[in-house]
């Protein structure tokens, strides 16, 4: 009975996230959109000026696009991570927020289907670009596309869980900008996902440093290996201790009173 | 006249500004409790601790032999609440609105259709459930509000200024409708107003003031001991005083 009503809710949580996706055609879009930007115009200038040398998990020498892609995969999960946020603080703002929370279900198993929910909706976005991506010439191993999938769901929970927890932290749906400036283009850029490490100790000793501390620079990482059939063990372990503590601290941070304090506080 | 829901000893504070200070309200079982205020007289305050979106500070709300400090979840399973500010998705639509709800409440999505499809063929919504929220007005949101409040068959049906914003005749819809379901389904309800039209002096009525209640009783009853002929005399009597002397 008890399961049954938790199952029931988590049904509900990822059926609107999906409702939702849908009536949001052009999030889909440009969910898709920026990194075949990436993979289709950013590349073609830059496979020139960045050679990839023979790298785990590539066994041999390979083009600059198939290099980016799993990180533009995690750009996905990236961005709609933060989605999650913004929609959380939107919900907020316009009241139906106090539907979720009025359920009789506890809030944390509630927060546990949101994040999961949004992972689901992450993997289709994630698993359109790898077909588009495979059009374009970029062909990982066929099984690697089934490989990469826990390494994609747990990316998807680490980034979900991020955007939630910020999501606890954000007041108004203006201050979202900032989560774009510095959140998603640091955590980006200051990781292995367009560039090799090696390449950035070339150019900067503290920048490489600051890559290897961000934990999106493990996910791209575990993504990598994954859609290659190979296990990083490493970034394994700091993908899922990054996640758990950012789950825990999104469940711990979500208070009810800030979410809800605009309308009664006149009262 | 049995309690439905008591609230007991409640004080709520922001900082250092009181909401709520000592308050007593008991819900009679099956009636339309009317809970009369002027804006900022804590209604709001008190729905929040109600629906848990607060933590109570201080006292007690029991339903029954649930206390909402000590087993807030079955208390809530129990209660169906309309906000003053709308709380529908308006980009989906009316029957997505209403299995959400239920899914989070545990019903399964045939028992939500089924139970839906009833509900709102009472309140005349039947042809409009797969329209998009957004495109209903006023008081069609609200009739699908109090569609969804009814989801899960609550014992309580509280509603927060459920009225406010809508034409009189959207009102007057509304109010009737509530009504109903006291005559014939005994639900108890509690209907916070600022609007007295929408009292009858038969109702169960609580007059609250600066957090603080100031009159409790049948309406009629609460009227004579003041020495007035209408709840309108009295509840600018009992707040305009207060106005004085604050």
């Amino acid at each position: 009975m008890i399961l049954n009503m938790y199952l029931h809710a988590f049904t509900g949580v990822v059926k609107r996230e999906f409702w939702r996706f849908i009536q949001q055609r052009s999030r889909f879009l440009s969910a898709l959109v920026r990194p075949l930007l990436w993979l289709v115009v950013f590349a073609a200038g830059f496979r020139a000026a960045l050679g990839v040398a023979i790298i785990p998990p590539y066994a041999t020498y390979i083009t600059y696009e198939t290099y980016i892609a799993p990180g533009l995969c995690c750009m996905i999960l990236l961005f709609n991570g933060m989605q999650s946020s913004l929609s959380m603080v939107y919900d907020r703002e316009m009241g139906s927020m106090k539907v979720l929370l009025m359920s009789p279900v506890p809030r944390s198993w509630l927060l546990i289907s949101k994040l999961l929910a949004i992972a689901l909706i992450s993997l289709v976005q994630v698993y359109a670009f790898l077909a588009i991506a495979w059009l374009a010439g970029v062909e990982p191993p066929a099984l690697g596309l089934i490989t990469a999938l826990p390494a994609l769901i747990l990316v998807a929970l680490l980034l979900g869980s991020i955007g939630l927890f910020l999501s606890a932290r954000i007041r108004q749906l203006e201050n979202f900008a900032g989560v774009m400036n510095f959140v998603i283009f640091p955590m980006f850029f200051l990781s292995s996902a367009l560039y090799p490490l090696w390449k950035m100790r070339e150019s900067s000793e503290w920048l490489y440093w600051v890559c290897q501390y961000n934990p999106f620079t493990h996910a791209v990482e575990l993504v990598r290996f994954a859609l290659y059939q190979q296990l990083n063990l490493q970034a394994l372990a700091i993908t899922l201790g990054t996640t758990l503590v950012f789950a825990t601290l999104a469940v711990i941070s979500f208070n009810p009173e800030r979410t809800v304090r605009a309308a009664p506080a006149k009262a | 006249m049995t309690i439905a829901l008591q609230i007991d000893s409640v004080s709520h504070q922001y900082g250092q500004r009181t909401a709520l200070d000592n308050v007593n309200i008991g819900l009679v079982e099956g009636q339309f409790n009317a809970l009369l205020g002027p804006n900022g007289a804590g209604k709001s305050t008190l729905f929040a601790l109600l629906t848990r979106l607060y933590r109570v500070q201080q006292g007690e709300i029991r339903l029954g032999d649930d206390s909402i400090n000590r087993n807030p979840r079955a208390l809530l399973a129990r209660l169906g609440v309309v906000f003053q500010q709308s709380t529908l998705d308006l980009d989906l639509t009316v029957m997505q609105n209403l299995e959400y709800h239920g899914a989070l409440h545990g019903l399964s999505t045939r028992e939500i259709r089924r139970r839906a499809a009833a509900e709102l063929e009472w309140l005349g919504l039947a042809d409009r459930t797969k329209d998009k929220v957004r495109s209903l007005n006023g008081g069609h949101r609200r009739r699908v509000e109090i569609a969804r409040a009814l989801l899960h068959r609550p014992d309580i049906l509280l509603l927060d200024e459920a009225s406010a914003g809508l034409d009189v005749a959207s009102r007057q819809a509304i109010n009737k409708a509530v009504r109903q379901l006291c005559e014939e389904r005994g639900l108890t309800v509690l209907w916070a107003t600022h609007l007295l039209e929408e009292i009858s002096l038969d109702d169960p009525v609580v007059i609250l003031h600066r957090g603080r209640v100031l009159a409790q009783g049948i309406g009629r009853d609460v009227c004579q001991q003041s020495d007035e002929t209408s709840l309108d005399a009295l509840f600018d009597r009992l707040t305009s005083a207060k106005e004085v002397t604050a």
